[in-house]
């Protein structure tokens, strides 16, 4: 039935190549995560403020984010801002998707973790006699922090998974893209992209790991 | 904005991709959504270490980007000659990604009935299968249901990878005309709101009875 011989030795030829696309991969993906932490911080700051109108800037972000695709949302930075001029290279479509989509999910993640937190704790901190940023800071946030730490990992993972989708706007410098250009010059599809998948599948590993052990340290008591 | 290029026809060109990205996504959530209760019960019955097998093939289709996995679907489509196309291939690459998380999403249901719950059927002389079907499906369906609702749109939104294949579904069908009219943000724009469209409602709905079923009320 297979008739085919597998050609492994190309693909393990340009396997540094395909490492530094994962550099790449990865570089994106936690640059896209720092963008989405912090975007996601200001959005949950929105949703809690009095405001109106910054409260529905919010709500519709999260919702767009969540019920849209990614890979519509990168379309729409690549493609869309055009009609604006705006014309972006792929890295940076790719980055501000992911970024977009991440601080979408995150803020969602962030609110369930703030409900988490009795607001007699934020009270306590006051009682004290801290100023409401101090109780914010020293008492909510750090445990906050720790309910919303592994919802924030998986969307790490899926930060890494989702750079994949950069080789849709022409991305070439990333482990996708690299992989593309290699199968396009020599048609060996499936040895290339079952390296890329291992390679994935190991940073993908590496990162939950990392995370883990993060969490041990950090979250010790 | 109103002075569009775009006629009625393009308009029923998307409702096609639309109709495809949901053809897409029913086929491949049902068949994904049958081997996943398999393979999640599988999972319970054999215990964490005769199952790793499974499991960590279950995990691959997690931690492997999508698109990747459509790509060496196809590729290994073709080395084995069977002739497939684009559709039969996405719908099995996607009913296997399905599976995967959809496994995982029974094995938690399942653990979250109480384990006295079941020995108390089963010392009323309840078979295994009685106690899964009149005690644990009914009450890990509680719990399983909105993750499953969450899962059903996940696959929904990435069954939008399905174009690298040639196959043309929404997002697909809108890139097409922007080439062809040059309005990208407007295109994009209805594309977007009918993605929102079928997605909000069934995502609120989802939210719903999550709140609704909380085990803690």
């Amino acid at each position: 039935m297979l008739n085919y011989t597998f050609h492994w030795n190309q693909a393990f030829k340009a396997l540094p190549q395909m490492l530094d696309g994962a550099v790449v991969t990865l570089q994106i993906a936690l640059l896209s995560m720092v963008l989405g932490v912090a975007l996601a911080l200001t959005l949950t700051a929105f949703r809690l403020s009095g405001s109106r109108i910054l409260r529905g800037f919010a709500a519709t972000w999260v919702e767009v984010a969540r019920n849209t695709p990614a890979l519509f949302q990168i379309y729409m930075a690549h493609f869309g801002l055009g009609n604006f001029g705006i014309h972006l290279n792929p890295y940076t479509a790719l980055l501000i998707g992911i970024a977009f989509n991440n601080a979408g999910y995150l803020a969602e993640n962030f609110r369930g973790a703030l409900k988490a937190i009795p607001d007699t704790q934020a009270r306590a901190g006051r009682s004290l006699g801290m100023t409401p940023i101090q109780s914010f800071r020293l008492i909510v946030l750090p445990q906050m922090l720790r309910v919303a730490f592994l919802p924030a990992t998986n969307q790490m993972v899926w930060a890494i998974l989702m750079t994949s989708l950069g080789v849709t706007v022409g991305m070439n410098t990333d482990l996708a893209g690299i992989t593309q250009e290699l199968n396009a010059r020599s048609f060996r599809t499936f040895e290339f992209f079952a390296l890329a998948a291992v390679i994935y599948y190991i940073i993908a590993k590496l990162v939950t790991l990392a995370a883990r052990l993060l969490a041990a340290r950090m979250f010790k008591y | 904005m109103f002075d569009t290029a775009l006629t009625w026809n393009d308009l029923a060109f998307l409702a096609q991709g639309a109709a495809m990205t949901l053809a897409v996504t029913a086929v491949s959530v049902t068949i994904g959504t049958v081997l996943g209760i398999l393979f999640g019960v599988l999972r319970v019955q054999l215990g964490a270490i005769w199952s790793a097998p499974l499991t960590f093939v279950l995990d691959v289709f997690r931690s492997v980007p999508l698109l990747i996995q459509l790509v060496l679907g196809n590729a290994l489509q073709s080395i084995a000659k069977l002739g497939w196309a684009p559709f039969t291939t996405s719908c099995v690459v996607l009913s296997l990604y399905t599976a995967a998380y959809c496994s995982e999403i029974i094995r938690g249901g399942i653990g979250a009935v109480p384990a006295t719950t079941r020995r108390a059927a089963r010392s009323l002389g309840m078979t295994w299968w009685q106690d899964m079907r009149y005690i644990v499906a009914p009450l890990a369906t509680r719990v399983s249901l909105p993750a499953w609702i969450g899962l059903t749109l996940g696959v929904m939104k990435d069954s939008a990878l399905v174009l690298w294949l040639g196959l043309i579904e929404l997002l697909r069908a809108s890139q097409i005309l922007v080439t062809r009219l040059q309005e990208p943000l407007f295109i994009l724009l209805i594309c977007g709101v009918i993605y929102f469209v079928i997605s909000f409602p069934i995502a609120r709905l989802g939210g719903y009875l999550e709140r609704r079923w909380s085990p803690n009320d």
